[in-house]
């Protein structure tokens, strides 16, 4: 039962993540990823973390993509891109590097060794009377006290630099590049034939 | 037959790498720079799995805190990232990454 859904949900995710990747409609990526994401928060529960399979599906599939949708809608970037490699044989290149990264990882994993230290912040299950949520929330508000304090400042300079960024009128957006305009195409070389004639 | 098939570490440790592989391609042959930010977001979750996975391998809570801290990264780096490309998309009519190569030599 438990591999059966494992097997289920593994090529929901793959499936998921390879629309991501080869889909030419943003909005069908977006939705590939979504299918990645609740994928993922199955296998959060499947190892027991239940508030982590929870959070994972508020704050991805419900936030995040709804946010990449929502620019992909203000922007109106629903359409194809152009398939012109400016560096060449960058897909090639791409696609070893990634057989490579693929390799090394799984050659990483198939060690016995990643999986020996002992634990150093508490079991997952303690005594009877604690659920997931207060186990995280022990170790995160003891242990992990000083990150979670930096988190907020993060969370405050994320905020304040969307806002930023995105106001119409100001300063920033000037810090865009205009690119080089391309130069107009010249009737000069057309004019002197056009008069001769 | 069934009953030999246990689900142990290594399954989701594969499909973490798989996944994480799928993200690491997808952000070197995309050239929209959405789609980019979202091969990034697989990538992050491909990592989360890993974390969670572990926590569970080695019963210590701490990989599941862990993932805590990916998750607002991520969601940090996705705010100011998309306001960029709201940026970039006032001044400019194109998605692609190498509209943008001011810098280059």
């Amino acid at each position: 039962m438990e591999f059966g859904i494992f097997v289920v949900f593994a090529a929901l995710a793959l499936a998921g993540s390879l629309t991501v990747v080869l889909g030419h409609n943003p909005v069908h990526c977006a939705l590939g990823l979504v299918l990645a994401l609740v994928s993922v928060a199955v296998f959060f529960l499947q190892q027991d973390a239940q508030l982590l399979a929870a959070v994972q599906v508020i704050v991805y599939a419900g936030a995040v993509v709804v946010l990449f949708l929502f620019v992909i809608m203000l922007l109106g970037v629903d359409r194809e891109e152009t398939l012109h490699e400016p560096i060449r044989y960058q897909r090639p290149a791409a696609l070893a590097l990634g057989a490579i990264v693929l390799a090394e990882v799984l050659f990483l994993a198939g060690r016995t060794w990643a999986t020996g230290t002992p634990s150093a912040r508490g079991p997952l299950e303690e005594d009877a009377g604690y659920n997931n949520i207060e186990t995280v929330a022990r170790t995160l508000f003891t242990d992990f006290l000083w990150p979670f304090e930096i988190t907020a400042a993060l969370l405050v300079i994320a905020v304040v630099g969307g806002v930023v960024l995105a106001r119409r009128s100001g300063q920033p957006a000037e810090l865009v590049d205009e690119g080089i305009e391309a130069p107009e195409p010249e009737d000069a070389a057309g004019e002197p034939e056009k008069s001769a004639s | 037959m069934i009953a030999a098939l246990e689900l142990t570490a290594n399954y989701y440790l594969v499909l973490a790498a798989l996944l994480f592989t799928i993200g690491t391609v997808g952000l070197l042959i995309r050239r929209n720079v959405l789609v980019m930010f979202m091969c990034v977001e697989l990538m992050l979750n491909a990592a989360n799995l890993t974390f969670v996975t572990f926590a569970r391998e080695l019963d210590d809570v701490g990989g599941q805190a862990i993932v805590f801290f990916t998750l607002v990264v991520a969601a940090a780096e996705v705010a100011v990232g998309l306001a960029i490309i709201v940026a970039i998309f006032r001044r400019r009519r194109g998605a692609t990454a190498d509209d943008v190569h001011l810098l280059k030599g």
